[in-house]
């Protein structure tokens, strides 16, 4: 062929396709089931897995100082808190803030149920969070008693936000112990706690007066500007005793993900979910591909008597394929974006699209459409085209 | 034009006959269900020649054309299309030979998904170097040929058998080719649109100077051949011209 254009065809694949709406609307609706599938399967698992960071995304910090024996945010062993002094004497550290950190079990004041909430017990005037609210508000927690409360806790707390907003006088138990709510903060759920609570770090020894003289279970270490957390990280990872875990505040968070997929089922459920999907979509797609490829079986023969190579043919149905692919994707990918709406308001859960997961799943329809184009393709050996006659 | 003799049957004739099958034996089935449905063919056929071959179903006369239109491997004896021999012939190359071959069939066989006109561009989609638009065009062209020049485009399904068969016709020749088989193309039509339908054929197969060779049962049609060979029990031999279908049995 001289140039591109004389070998512009009539789009048999196309009209093949299109020239049967209801079947085509059939085959579209499997596909973007499929997707749907794969979709919210990913979604969920990705969700889950940026659930479990929640507060950790909110430290404010550049390093992070947590026992050996820490194997995730529901279960923080306690180091010595001299190890953060120690870690003060390297000249990049500008500021450490030593963080309390336990499941503390709280009583809904509505109705007395009593629930595990996570409880961080930190100085007052040093900086947790980078959070606004909690700045201006920390300042209350400096007597004992007072807590600052998570609204973005789940209902099974009780209704603290609107009760505090009404300006009522919201008493009730910790571990215990009469805490009185001085303030909000909003910060969400996260995988391993339902909600937070944010105290002193005196009032946190209160609560629990068996904590071991001097034992934190988080260390937050800010560097000067311009310093390179790596390094420094390095540094003190050499110099502190092996009582303590360096990381990083990305590390801090991956070792958190970490633990939610390899140790939990979580991982695996939702990755087989995805893989469930996948396979469905084949099926759905050979289905339709195998009847379209029989159903047109004389014709095909008919174009191979012509003198239409079984090349032309298979690429034909490839075509179809990559055709229903791109047909069934959008439809797939509205559908995605329309649930992660609904489950995060149904559940505070961070479901969101990342351009990553569009990606993958637009990559999984495709070679899910093309191997069940290729399967169908072999039912093309059956185009017989001496048989026609 | 070409005078019908019984020595026209044999090999006779100069290297440049369409066809050219000689000792012709072919069979279905393995062992104790081996049977032979050619046997000892022998057959020429000359350019822009219009041959009808007439028999009893099962005899091989369908056989034969799928020998002749390179659908099917030879077994034994030779046949010769445009001079190339399809004994031992590849795959490959019985596709190539086809794009050559205009072949009708007993059902149009035309593609339910297209038009009139898309399913015309389909055979002349297959010639090299035209654009989109001197195919087009050229489909066009055969469907005014065949006078369906203001049914471009419709779907076969909104067509009658008679403008459907002629669709397929003018599919078969927008691939200009030189040799036209055809398997009973008449067996759907009443006698008016079958009579038309093989006298367009064979008007525009002398245009072309295409060889034509058709297999009918329709003793209506029999007077648009140059020749008549009838076919028995695998075996082939030329008939007398009969006056009007009398000659058949």
């Amino acid at each position: 062929m001289p140039s591109l254009w004389p070998s512009r065809r009539i789009p048999l694949a196309w009209l093949l396709l299109t020239r049967q709406p209801m079947r085509l609307a059939v085959a579209l609706a499997g596909i973007a089931f499929a997707g749907i599938l794969m979709f919210v399967q990913l979604g969920f698992r990705d969700g889950l897995f940026e659930a479990s960071i929640t507060l950790h995304k909110l430290f404010d910090t550049d390093l992070v100082l947590i026992s050996p024996r820490t194997t995730s945010s529901v279960a923080m062993a306690g180091f010595p808190r001299r190890r953060l002094v120690q870690a003060m004497a390297h000249p990049a550290v500008a500021g450490v803030s030593p963080v309390h950190w336990n499941l503390l079990s709280w009583r809904n004041p509505e109705n007395r149920a009593t629930r595990s909430i996570l409880v961080l017990g930190f100085e007052p005037l040093d900086p947790l969070l980078q959070d606004d609210s909690l700045r201006r508000q920390a300042p209350l927690l400096s007597q004992r008693g007072r807590v600052l409360f998570d609204e973005r806790s789940r209902q099974e707390f009780g209704p603290i936000g609107p009760w505090f907003r009404q300006g009522r006088l919201i008493e009730t138990e910790v571990a215990g112990k009469r805490v009185r709510v001085v303030g909000l903060v909003a910060l969400g759920p996260s995988f391993g706690a339902d909600g937070n609570l944010l105290t002193s770090g005196e009032t946190f020894l209160w609560l629990m007066p068996n904590t071991p003289a001097g034992s934190i279970e988080l260390g937050l270490i800010r560097l000067e500007p311009g310093s390179d957390p790596a390094k420094v990280a390095a540094d003190l990872r050499r110099q502190l005793p092996q009582d303590v875990v360096v990381y990083s505040k990305q590390g801090f968070q991956d070792f958190e993900k970490n633990y939610w997929a390899t140790s939990t089922a979580i991982g695996f459920i939702f990755t087989l979910g995805s893989a469930m999907g996948f396979v469905v979509g084949c099926v759905i797609v050979y289905q339709i591909l195998h009847g379209d490829v029989s159903d047109h079986l004389p014709e095909y023969a008919t174009l191979m008597a012509m003198g239409y190579p079984l090349r032309d043919l298979l690429g034909v149905v490839a075509r179809e394929g990559l055709l229903l692919s791109l047909l069934g994707y959008g439809p797939a990918l509205a559908a995605a974006l329309g649930l992660y709406g609904l489950v995060r308001s149904a559940t505070g859960l961070p479901v969101a699209m990342t351009s990553g997961r569009a990606l993958l799943v637009f990559g999984l329809i495709l070679v899910m459409c093309m191997v069940s184009a290729g399967l169908a393709m072999r039912r093309l050996a059956d185009a017989d085209p001496a048989e026609i006659f | 034009m070409y005078t019908p003799s019984p020595e026209a049957l044999s090999t006779s004739t100069s290297g440049l006959a369409t066809i050219s099958v000689q000792g012709l034996n072919h069979w279905y089935g393995r062992g104790s269900m081996e049977r032979q449905v050619l046997q000892g063919v022998d057959l020429e056929i000359q350019p822009g020649e219009v041959v009808l071959l007439t028999g009893p179903s099962g005899c091989g006369k369908t056989t034969l054309l799928t020998l002749v239109g390179a659908l099917r491997s030879v077994m034994e004896g030779s046949v010769r299309v445009f001079g190339e021999e399809l004994n031992g012939s590849s795959r490959q190359q019985r596709q190539c030979l086809r794009r050559s071959i205009g072949m009708i069939f007993q059902g149009h066989n035309l593609l339910r998904c297209l038009t009139a006109e898309q399913n015309v561009q389909m055979g002349a989609d297959l010639l090299p170097g035209l654009g989109f638009r001197a195919r087009r065009d050229l489909a066009r062209e055969w469907l005014r040929l065949v006078g369906l020049g203001d049914q471009l485009g419709k779907l076969p399904h909104d067509l009658s058998g008679g403008q459907k068969q002629r669709v397929a016709i003018a599919r078969a020749l927008a691939t200009h080719p030189r040799l036209l088989l055809a398997d009973e193309p008449t067996a759907a039509l009443d006698s008016r649109s079958g009579r038309e339908v093989v006298d367009l054929l064979r008007s525009l197969a002398r245009d072309q100077d295409c060889a034509v060779l058709m297999v009918t049962h329709d003793p209506r049609i029999l007077d648009v051949a140059d020749r008549l060979l009838q076919m028995e029990d695998g075996r082939l031999w030329s008939a007398d011209r009969p006056p009007g279908g009398a000659g058949l049995r």
